[in-house]
């Protein structure tokens, strides 16, 4: 059979290597591509072939159970609504990625009678689904929907994540405010132009509009600030809230107080104005990035069911955290062991490249204990819990007080330590005024006082936080390193320790760095190509990319013999490929890397020897952050690499083998008590104890869908040689902050020079507080812009 | 001069009706997904008399 040449599967756009798959003078790369296909053919869907080429992800890999939707308990915890006619689901589909699957997504009630509605919000990769729980059970839907190539993900924790009521109150306050200040701001014009007196009465009219306009931006846009500064006293903390809080308070009394004894024109406009710029600075800092999350723990990794067997022999999903000690669990290939359990039967050869980063899947044998965490590769294995699954040897590490700590213990943000000293003054101040003028005018003392008050509300203070971290975020999310808030900012500014972790972030296990140390002709690269390609082994995976597309030929009497490697019989002859003592009946000596030996018939051809490939210009990287930070490598790996990744790293004690979840996060803690700031950088579920009791603690991925483990930032793989960039443009950030409080301080001191004196007229306060708050937001935002030019980023 | 009064209460009513109806779109969810029906608007509902071969047209 040969291969066919640039034809693509018509489904997903990957190549085609037979000529198997075939359909309506269409190709396809895989019996899944094509089914998807007929499936949509059948019910006239068509048409999802023609809004994008290619629009599906190929199907290649292998279909998932989903009985556990059959338990009421489970589907219980996933739907958002259920009655007897309908019932309301929103799931999480990773493969959403075009027009066409929100066309598809959205014509589902086309291919089952029993799904009413369907709307896809692309953004978030969710799919809202009505159906009718007579006609069509929950497991059916979702087999449907995997069947046409949109399998969700389902998992317990926070993949669908519920629409925060808080933001969408947060717009409804900005639209409160912004209309009482727009109102406002007109009314008080006639004011400040002078009235004769003949249109007084207008005066006075319009002075009691201006109140019934300050009172929805009092008492519901400002509620917010009232109530954190509130809460921050009471545990005894002056954070920026307070003099806002103060500020807004005096503002609208003296407002009141004004109109009621008819002494001035209040400050109605500034009152509205102060409230309607401070909702959009607290607007611009609410980043969502609907597609990642950064609370992931183990449940988000782990499957939500495992199959348990019954004494009959029957088999039954439970959930996973109803399972107990003693459950016998049934585990296929390619799932992972939820919980630490016993080996009953079965050939288990466990990939433990997640719990551990160790890439040579292990082979155990009955009777011996296997870790939670680990993926079976191979035939499905029976086994004993012995523990259960919070208590397990990898799920343990969430018991740790690490993760039962608030947020609240990582680096202080500028604008918190500023503000604390900044309230104390403030109150001095304006006390001292009032005591100051007492004896001689109580008048002019009380007005001074509430004149300090008001212009120093630290509006322009308030800003220039979020503003400069907002134009940051978005600057790094552009580069692909997305952060969680923008404290993270400040966080990695502060950083002088960077610890990383090695498979999957300073390296990639993946299809290059192989060595073929041997002769290889034609004939023998087809024969190992086609004896690698039926194994999912990760080594034979990467033989058969080194190898490239080749032709298939006929081989026979496939087996896998676990945990040594793969035989067939080709042409009479017996092809062995795998370890030393499978193949030369050798003894495995010290190998500084995996190696993958060959032999057909009786003749030896050699071993391919399998590299760890490390990131792009890692070299240049490390030597660059060398310069003015410390940096250490944590690996759960064996210290195969220890040469290369040496002479990156300033001495060989700064790097460690070997390391458990746990010893990570020691480590960590370890350097925090030496008052490092520490940074780190990891990928898998092992580095997740070290991600959270760090500083800064970045998750590294290849694909932003994949699942990262819970962080304070994700970055792309592809960028991780962007990092110094990174770090310099934090510090710059926080330096732009640091410029605009001086600047906004100024502001206070010119405003202040004015009110101590007790004259502060309503429209020096309307023209300072949004000149400051304009100087402000252009300052921090072309600042922030002309930083990330410096530092090349994009 | 005291039509000033009656204008401005019209201008406030009317602004009042805007910050009503955007409260009300808030409310409903239309400001939820921003992006998706800027997508779908650009999908024809298909033609259910269409025959196969008109939608799977040869691959080239």
């Amino acid at each position: 059979m040969a291969i066919l040449t640039g034809t693509t599967c018509y489904h997903c756009g990957n190549d085609c290597y037979t000529e198997e798959h075939q359909k309506d003078e269409k190709s396809f790369c895989c019996t899944g591509c094509l089914s998807v296909y007929t499936i949509l053919s059948k019910s006239k869907l068509g048409n999802y072939y023609q809004l994008n080429q290619h629009p599906g992800e190929t199907q290649a890999s292998g279909n998932k159970q989903f009985a556990y939707l059959d338990e009421p308990e489970i589907i219980q915890q996933l739907i958002d609504y259920t009655d007897e006619q309908k019932t309301i689901i929103s799931l999480y589909v990773p493969a959403i990625h075009c027009s066409s699957c929100i066309w598809l997504l959205e014509h589902l009630y086309t291919l089952h009678p029993g799904i009413l509605e369907n709307r896809v919000d692309f953004l978030k990769k969710q799919v809202y689904i009505q159906f009718n729980p007579q006609q069509i059970s929950l497991r059916a839907l979702v087999e449907l929907m995997s069947s046409i190539g949109y399998e969700p993900l389902i998992s317990l924790q926070d993949v669908v994540k519920k629409n925060s009521r808080q933001t969408d109150n947060l717009s409804k306050k900005i639209a409160v405010a912004g209309f009482c200040f727009g109102n406002v701001m007109l009314l008080s014009f006639p004011a400040y132009f002078g009235l004769s007196e003949t249109e007084a009465k207008f005066g006075e009219f319009f002075s009691l509009l201006n109140i019934l306009f300050c009172i929805p931006a009092f008492f519901y846009s400002g509620k917010d600030y009232f109530v954190n500064a509130w809460q921050n006293l009471k545990v005894g903390v002056l954070n920026i809230d307070f003099p806002l809080a103060l500020g807004i308070f005096v503002l609208f009394v003296r407002t009141i107080v004004e109109y009621v004894f008819n002494t001035g024109h209040g400050f109605a406009d500034t009152l509205t104005g102060l409230v309607f710029f401070l909702l959009i600075g607290r607007f611009m800092q609410q980043k969502t990035y609907y597609h990642l999350s950064f609370e992931r723990d183990y449940r988000s990794f782990f499957p939500v069911a495992v199959q348990v067997l019954n004494e009959d022999g029957s088999e039954k999903s439970v959930a996973l955290e109803k399972l107990v000690q003693g459950d016998r669990i049934l585990i296929k290939n390619q799932e992972i062991i939820p919980a630490d359990a016993i080996l009953l039967k079965g050939d288990a050869l466990i990939d433990f490249s997640f719990v551990t980063g160790e890439s040579l899947p292990v082979s155990k044998t009955l009777g011996e204990i296997i870790y939670a965490g680990g993926r079976q590769t191979g035939s499905a294995l029976e086994l004993e819990v012995i523990k259960p699954v919070s208590q397990s040897y990898l799920t343990k590490l969430w018991n740790n007080e690490v993760f039962q700590k608030q947020e609240s213990t990582k680096i202080k943000t500028f604008s918190t330590k500023v503000s604390h000293y900044f309230s104390i003054v403030l109150l001095a101040l304006a006390f001292g005024t009032l005591l100051f003028w007492l004896p001689q005018d109580w008048r002019t003392g009380l007005s001074a006082f509430t004149a300090i008050l008001i212009i120093a509300c630290p509006c322009a203070l308030a800003l220039s936080t979020p503003f400069t971290m907002s134009a940051a975020l978005s600057i790094l999310d552009k580069n692909k390193f997305y952060l969680k808030n923008t404290d993270v900012v400040e966080q990695l500014a502060a950083i002088d320790t960077i610890v990383f972790d090695k498979t999957g972030t300073v390296s990639i296990a993946e299809n290059q760095g192989v060595i073929f140390k041997g002769q290889l002709n034609h004939v023998t690269k087809d024969i190992i190509y086609a004896a690698c390609k039926n194994s999912s082994h990760p080594h034979s995976r990467r033989i058969c990319s080194f190898l490239g597309h080749r032709n298939t030929v006929a081989i026979s009497h496939y087996q896998e013999l676990t945990g040594k490697g793969i035989s067939a019989i080709y042409d009479g002859k017996e092809v062995l490929i795998g370890s030393r003592q499978l193949v030369t009946g050798q003894k495995d000596g010290k190998q500084e890397f995996p190696e993958v030996h060959i032999k057909i018939g009786e003749q030896y051809i050699g071993f391919f020897e399998l590299k760890q490939r490390f990131r792009k210009d890692l070299n240049q990287l490390l030597s660059n952050i060398n310069k003015n930070y410390h940096t250490y490598l944590l690996s759960g790996d064996s210290n195969q690499d220890a040469e290369v990744l040496q002479s990156y790293f300033k001495s060989p004690s700064h790097l460690q083998f070997k390391q458990s979840p746990q010893d990570k996060l020691n480590f960590i803690k370890e350097k925090q008590e030496q008052k490092a700031k520490v940074m780190m950088i990891g990928d898998g579920l092992n580095d997740s104890g070290a991600l959270k009791q760090s500083d800064a603690g970045i998750a590294v991925t290849d694909h932003i869908n994949n699942f990262t483990p819970g962080s304070d930032a994700i970055l792309d793989g592809s960028v991780l040689h962007l990092l110094p960039q990174f770090l310099k443009f934090s510090k710059s950030a926080v330096k732009v902050i640091h410029i605009s409080f001086g600047i906004s301080l100024t502001y206070n001191i010119i405003g202040l020079s004015v009110a101590v004196t007790g004259q502060l007229s309503p429209l020096f306060a309307a023209i300072l507080m949004p000149l400051s708050t304009v100087t402000i937001i252009s300052f921090t935002s072309l600042a922030t812009h002309y930083m990330a030019k410096k530092h090349q980023l994009s | 001069m005291s039509t000033i009064f009656f204008l401005i209460g019209c201008s406030v009513l009317v602004a009042i009706v805007f910050l009503l109806a955007f409260l009300w779109a808030q409310n409903n969810g239309q400001h939820t997904d921003l992006y998706t029906p800027s997508i779908r608007i650009l999908m024809d509902d298909a033609d259910d008399k269409q025959t196969t071969e008109e939608q799977f047209p040869a691959s080239k």
